[in-house]
């Protein structure tokens, strides 16, 4: 069985945003990447299939030469192979765009699932998965929080809203998109960061796999309207506790 | 400007977020039809135009491939420049695959109309996108409660039967209720909640203690519910509860739109953050930036002292 998980490097969220010169993304300098934070549980379930079944896993990445630090994290977790299809222009990219690469890629490898995250923490579209499929011609089940393999058929579970489940059967090959608390994502240990550093890390370039054209354009990209009328406390928490209090005081009952 | 919008049925219910559609139609003054995979004779959309309607016994709740079948063939037929969806576990679902069929652009989880384009969120929030679509056609899915009607929707529709192959490669066994029991948070007037900023399990009873210094209940974002440092019941948010107490304090929780979602509508929020910029900041009546295990303490002891 052969087994694919796309990954996506993507800023921490708490950090300090700028808008870039071009003024359509955020300026990419001086921040710091980790893994998308769906994707830690599309890893986490690949190796977990992997580790029952013995099949073959590749990890895929696009996006410019940083990334392949986060890849590397990947293969600490159990992955076998690193794909890094080279895009220094991936975040100009649309999902669809992004989609045709993973396809163009995987078209003739025969793999029998793919995970992919749900969506990723910057653009949050949700797109790219479930594109991918089509492109591919595979089932695609969204938001999965539960997973099971038997045979050639997968049954796994759907969240939907207010926390109500659905449970979905698909036959292989299929691609499912990964939500969280689908598992316990692994801390790659110490050892298995050493012997990541001696697996097969692939690169091709984006251009090598004719990425379709963008279907989406973003005009631009601002910072909220603060909704504000909020106040700000800072400085000593003694301080800050005693005005909490007070104004908990002034425009709530609860402390009646 | 012509657009199909897209409603939902599940568990036999027509869900309300077809509203929520035809407010953002409204918005452009759009001429709109509907589709609906549902029962022709149970509740339909309130609404005064072409409902496409196929019927729920044979294409299923959740049957992607089906339903987005059917949808193409009305898309064929209607012509519209925009199809809408909610971006629920429905529409962005089936959302891709009518993009992906159309070669459309999507667009997601839309929160405002600006000047006639579309404008999504990045970044938790923290950043706006203006986007428009390059084609004759763009597939949009709308944040959950960012359009509401002024008046009540009114009308009934002019149903056209609609059907074609039913089968599907996924296939929808049946669903699980969302789990209850224990605590039941919607009816404590004050909700201390724990975000993924407390760190560590340990940490969970700086913010039930405070919880308790205020007479109230202590509940969780959904990282530390994923975690299992705090049970699902006390989960705000989209996927968990939807509370509205008098005082809600948000500790360690950056304000991602699912978890606004489940609190935004208590009468008083103060958040404790350590980011100034953190989304909280929208809802939030007093933002105290802090480190919470500095702070929680402190507050907690003055309160008992009160
Ligand atoms: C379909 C779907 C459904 C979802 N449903 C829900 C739901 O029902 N409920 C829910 O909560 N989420 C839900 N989520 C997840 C949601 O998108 C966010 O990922 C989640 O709410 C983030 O939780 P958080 O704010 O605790 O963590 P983070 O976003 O990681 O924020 C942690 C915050 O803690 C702050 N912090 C760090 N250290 C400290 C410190 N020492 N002192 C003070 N502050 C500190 C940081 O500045 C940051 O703002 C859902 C997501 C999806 C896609």
């Amino acid at each position: 069985m052969k087994l694919l998980v796309c990954i996506k490097q993507v800023p921490d969220m708490e950090s300090k945003f700028k808008i870039d010169a071009d003024g359509v993304w955020y300026d990419r300098s001086d921040l710091a990447w980790r893994m998308n934070e769906y994707d830690e549980f599309a890893v986490e379930q690949a190796v977990q299939v992997k580790e029952a079944t013995g099949a073959d896993l590749t990890v895929l990445c696009i996006g410019p030469e940083q990334v392949k630090e986060t890849m590397k994290k990947a293969l600490a977790m159990g992955c076998d192979r690193g794909v890094h299809i080279a895009d220094d222009q991936s975040h100009r990219r649309d999902p669809y765009q992004i989609a045709s690469l993973i396809a163009a890629f995987a078209g003739d490898k025969g793999f029998d699932l793919i995970f992919t995250g749900m969506q990723s923490q910057d653009r949050g579209s949700g797109q790219v998965g479930v594109m991918a499929a089509e492109l591919l011609g595979l089932p695609a089940v969204t938001t999965i929080v539960g997973f099971a393999l038997a045979g050639d058929k997968i049954t796994v579970k759907r969240e939907l809203e207010g926390g109500v489940k659905a449970t979905v059967e698909a036959t292989l090959p299929a691609l499912v998109t990964c939500q969280l608390g689908l598992n316990t994502p692994r801390y790659p240990t110490l050892p298995n960061i050493m012997k990541a550093k001696k697996k097969e890390l692939l690169a091709v370039a984006a251009a090598d796999l004719s990425p379709a054209d963008a279907l989406l354009q973003t005009v631009k990209l601002t910072f909220p309207e603060k909704k504000g009328g909020g106040v700000f406390l800072e400085g000593d928490v003694g301080e800050v506790a005693d005005r909490l209090i007070r104004i908990l005081k002034e425009k709530t009952s609860v402390l009646a | 400007m012509k657009m199909l919008l897209v409603a939902e049925y599940r568990q036999k219910k027509l869900l309300e977020s077809y509203t929520e559609l035809l407010a953002f139609a409204g918005q452009f003054g759009a001429d709109c039809a509907m589709f609906l995979v549902g029962d022709g004779a149970a509740e339909l959309p309130k609404f005064a135009g072409k409902l496409y309607l196929a019927d729920v016994a044979t294409f299923g709740e959740y049957n992607p491939d089906a339903h987005k079948r059917l949808l193409l063939d009305v898309v064929a037929q209607e012509q519209p420049e925009m199809i809408v969806l909610s971006h629920s576990s429905y529409g962005w679902d089936l959302a891709p695959r009518l993009a992906a069929g159309l070669k459309a652009a999507q667009v997601s989880e839309v929160v405002a109309v600006d000047d006639g384009r579309l404008v999504v969120p990045a970044c938790n929030a923290k950043l706006r996108r203006t986007v428009s679509g390059t084609g004759a056609v763009t597939v949009a899915t709308l944040q959950a409660g960012a359009f509401s009607l002024a008046e009540a929707a009114a009308g009934s529709p002019e149903v056209i039967a609609v059907t074609g192959e039913g089968q599907g490669r996924v296939a929808l066994l049946g669903y699980e209720a969302a789990e209850h029991g224990g605590v039941d948070l919607t009816k404590s007037e004050v909700i201390v909640s724990a975000g993924r900023g407390v760190g560590k399990p340990d940490n969970i009873p700086l913010v039930a203690n405070l919880a308790k210094a205020l007479g109230g209940e202590y509940g969780a974002s959904r990282p530390v519910v994923d975690a299992q440092w705090v049970e699902h019941n006390r989960q705000v948010g989209t996927t968990g509860l939807t509370v509205a107490p008098k005082l809600y304090v948000a500790c360690g929780i950056s304000g991602a739109v699912q978890h606004l979602a489940g609190m935004k509508k208590s009468e008083f929020v103060v958040a404790i953050n350590t980011d100034r910029d953190a989304p909280i900041g929208d809802v939030a009546d007093v933002f105290a930036v802090a480190d919470l295990k500095q702070l929680l303490p402190v507050l907690t002891e003055k309160l008992q002292a009160l």
